[in-house]
């Protein structure tokens, strides 16, 4: 076995020098899950509420199509499942795609792999390295899942089940991202491909739970979500999990032998031997550079809206079956459910589609530690355009994605019998959420300018963001906390009615901090920091 | 002649590390000005300052009149920037990095473009991403060249190139200077250095510690002698400034510091010489004097007048 020699030096000079991400991934994604199992029999402090809630919610498609099937709600730990189980395994999925795209592709395209393969080290040592690294990760948050909830008095089956399929899905993604790392020779495209693997898996499994629960079997996040924990235990849905693992890995390695290195499995192409009349100026540039990024995050919030949009009609017709229930529901949240479920929609585009202007934003300052900034800035390009243009692209981006998020939401709501009066409703909602998706360009900007170091920091506060969205209540978070995140300020269009006000602060807010960033730039050094 | 840069008692720190140390560079428009220096004796860091990427803690600097910080978008209209390390945009082309370069600078040239791209042997449909490290250098040199800058600040702008480009990257740039315009060349490669440089400046931990023209600095060097003389070489060894003295029979070699050459060779004379070699002093010896030194001992950076540290001597 030559080809691996080396592996375990190479894995822990991995688990040494990226000590800091592997931790804060784990603690990150446990805490979440520890905070729940907590904070939810605060939430359901009697067997009744529990009852009362587990009947409420299997009639309601809305909560179905972001959590997972209706299954053991009326216990404990149905409802710890059913509330963080399909968040916490795309946080799984997510750590793994991140994780092996940055050890694999990421070091090849560095050119570090190369200076690593030059010693006396196996043609697979590295890929395994990583693949060992990210399988201990997930290793390491399952058993501290499961640990957690048996700590909490939860039964033991269900735990380690749920456990289980945490360490799975983020194998399963883990796997995804290393098949997608041999073909392409770009990590970014390594994240976005495996990303839209995640994204689709999400939506598949929100398809098929909406219906009769077939489609679902096509989404690693369904297969785990097959095996009930906590509601009658099944094991052998989490073989599947472990089966495609292993093809995924078996066909990378093979692909991995029949390239090299440095190179992927499509060869590159000649390009334009001169440049198009668009790359001319700072912001054509900002534009081509983010081209392909905006098309993918376009792609990605058009398949979530038409899934979000087909399964609206559904909505409605659950509320048919119970008119009880959905008065419930509707006196609680102002607008009736079908209103609330696209409010709920948007925000989870929105708060996706961030994680594009967040990005986009962020070129300013990978532009600069690549080196590249210098050449551009040793041109008569004033810092402040360098980095507005591609702050422009970010703006207008944030809006185009929730354009695209807001009619394929409503056409397909329309299509699919939800009624075409809706398209310009269903528009507006989604377009709502640019200023809150601006405040974040903001903050990125902000940190670059002012503490260049720490402009990662930009994408902890996105996932408290999520986390706060989406689990703020079940996880009985203060409001004044749940008050901080911008999407918060959100009006919650349909169902609550549009007010100008927390929109028009949101943009000034946003506005100061790229103003504040802008002017950090100017006067800070540029370079390596 | 005006003076295209010009900074005193320069100094930036980064932390704890000292990069540059009080310097004092001066160059004079419409010449090719050599900036010497080893790996992290801040050539880097200078040009950073002069493009305005970095303000100096203290201390002045003028480019072409002007302060690098504040005017630098109107700067950058007359200066054109080739960086050591070329770090590109691996999804774009050659061709339209150049030209991406040419429209931001506003001067683009798409006749002078295509020529160099034929003289530096560059295929501009390649992305930038497959191209090697020469490649890249070539990307960035071409688009400088390409433009009409009246200031070339180029940072071991041939450090990825084979000799024939080298020999290219030469010719291109005794043109630039025949047409007047003013070069700052960084490198550590002595050989173009003396092909191509008026002036030079050696920078050693962030201060210029020799400056002048090549023959100004040849004085601070030693000739090396070969010769073949019908007398043996007697007192010949005793001489001032006399070094590695060698006999073998009727050969000598030494070496002689360069302000000691006269006597020797009077006395060589009187010894009746058969044969003579002369080597005259390289800028390499010079250089590898001063760095060859620096191993042997810490150097003293307690004076802080800006004077040239003297040549140290055996």
């Amino acid at each position: 076995m030559t080809s691996l020699t080396g592996t375990l030096a190479l894995t822990r000079f991995i688990l040494r020098r990226d000590r800091g991400w592997i931790l804060i991934w784990i603690v990150v994604i446990v805490a979440v899950v520890a905070l729940a199992a907590i904070g939810i029999e605060g939430v359901f402090p009697t067997q009744t509420a529990l009852d009362q809630t587990a009947a409420a919610t299997a009639h309601n498609a809305a909560v179905i199509a972001f959590n997972g099937p209706a299954q053991g709600l009326n216990t404990v730990g149905g409802q710890v499942a059913f509330q963080f189980g399909a968040m916490g395994m795309v946080f799984v999925g997510l750590m793994s795609i991140f994780m092996v795209g940055r050890l694999t592709r990421g070091e090849e395209e560095a050119g570090r792999l190369e200076v690593v393969r030059s010693l006396p080290v196996g043609i697979h040592a590295n890929t395994l390295a990583a693949v060992l690294t990210v399988a201990a990760m997930n290793l390491t948050v399952g058993v501290l899942i499961a640990a957690v909830l048996i700590a909490q008095g939860l039964p033991v089956a269900g735990s380690v089940i749920f456990g289980v399929s945490f360490i799975l899905v983020g194998l399963v993604f883990g796997g995804v991202a290393l098949l997608v790392a041999q073909v392409t020779e770009s990590t970014r495209v390594v994240y976005g491909t495996a990303g839209a693997v995640l994204g689709a898996a999400f939506v598949l499994r929100a398809v098929g739970d909406i219906g009769d629960g077939t489609v679902s079997w096509f989404s690693p996040i369904g297969v785990a979500q097959k095996a009930r924990p906590f509601a009658d235990e099944r094991w052998w849905p989490l073989l599947l999990l472990v089966a495609v693992t292993v093809l995924l890995i078996a066909a990378a390695a093979a692909l991995a032998v029949r390239r090299d290195l440095g190179a992927g499995l499509v060869a590159a192409r000649p390009g334009p031997p001169a440049a198009a009349p668009s790359l001319g100026s700072p912001l054509g540039l900002a534009f081509r550079l983010q081209r392909a990024s905006l098309l993918g995050w376009g792609a990605g919030v058009l398949v979530i809206g038409i899934a979000y949009g087909w399964i609206g009609p559904t909505v409605d017709a659950f509320i048919g079956q119970n008119k009880a229930i959905a008065e419930l529901l509707a006196g609680a949240g102002g607008g009736s459910l079908t209103d609330m479920y696209f409010a709920t929609s948007f925000r989870l585009m929105a708060l996706l589609a961030t994680g594009f202007a967040i990005g986009s934003a962020l070129r300013v300052r990978s532009e600069e530690t690549s080196m590249r900034a210098e050449l551009v800035l040793a041109t008569p390009v004033s810092r402040w355009r360098f980095a507005a243009s591609h702050l422009a692209v970010a703006f207008a981006g944030s809006v185009i994605l929730l354009a695209v998020a807001g009619l394929a939401t409503g056409l397909t709501y329309g299509l699919a019998g939800g009624g075409m009066q809706n398209v310009p409703r269903l528009f507006v909602a989604a377009l709502v959420y640019a200023p809150a998706m601006w405040i974040m360009v903001g903050l990125a900007i902000a940190l670059d300018g002012l503490v260049p170091r720490f402009v990662g920091v930009s994408w902890a506060i996105l996932v408290a963001c999520v986390v706060v969205g989406f689990l703020g209540a079940v996880l009985g978070l203060p409001s004044w906390l749940q008050d901080l995140s911008p999407f918060e300020r959100v009006p919650q269009l349909p169902a609550a009615s549009l007010t100008l006000l927390p929109l028009v602060v949101l943009s000034a807010v946003a506005a100061g901090l790229t103003l504040i960033g802008l002017t950090g730039l100017r006067r800070r050094d540029i370079g390596r920091i | 002649m005006p003076i295209a840069i010009s900074t005193s008692g320069l100094t930036k720190n980064f932390g704890s590390t000292r990069a540059l140390d009080g310097l004092d560079l001066s160059v004079k428009a419409g010449e090719v000005h050599g900036f010497l220096g080893p790996n992290g004796s801040g050539k880097t860091t200078t040009i950073r300052v002069l493009l305005g990427l970095l303000r100096a803690d203290s201390g002045d600097v003028e480019l072409l009149g002007k302060d690098p910080w504040r005017d630098a978008v109107e700067l950058h209209r007359r200066l054109a920037y080739v960086p050591g390390e070329v770090s590109l945009w691996p999804n774009l082309t050659g061709g339209e990095v150049i030209d991406l370069f040419g429209r931001l600078r506003g001067d683009f040239n798409r006749r002078r473009r295509d020529e160099l791209l034929e003289r530096f042997l560059l295929d501009p449909t390649k992305k930038t991403g497959s191209y090697s490290k020469g490649n890249r250098q070539k990307v960035a040199l071409v688009a400088a060249l390409a433009s009409d800058a009246e200031l070339l600040l180029l940072d071991e702008p041939t450090s990825g190139l084979d000799p024939l480009m080298e020999a290219v990257f030469q010719d291109c740039i005794h043109e630039v200077k025949a047409q007047g315009r003013t070069v700052l060349l960084s490198s550590h490669i002595l050989a173009e250095v003396e092909a191509l440089c008026d002036r030079l400046s050696i920078i050693r931990l962030g201060r210029i510690v020799e400056g002048g023209t090549l023959d100004e600095l040849r004085h601070l060097t030693r000739t090396s002698i070969i010769a073949e003389t019908m007398h043996p070489a007697q007192g010949l060894a005793d001489l001032d400034g006399i070094h590695d003295f060698e006999i073998d029979a009727a050969h000598v070699r030494f070496e002689v510091d360069t302000d000691h050459l006269d006597p020797a060779v009077r006395r060589l004379s009187e010894l009746g010489v058969r044969s003579l070699v002369s080597h005259p002093p390289t800028l390499e010896e010079l250089f590898l004097r001063h760095y060859g030194d620096e191993l042997a001992q810490e150097p003293e950076r307690v004076d802080r007048e800006g004077d040239p540290t003297p040549l140290p001597r055996r």
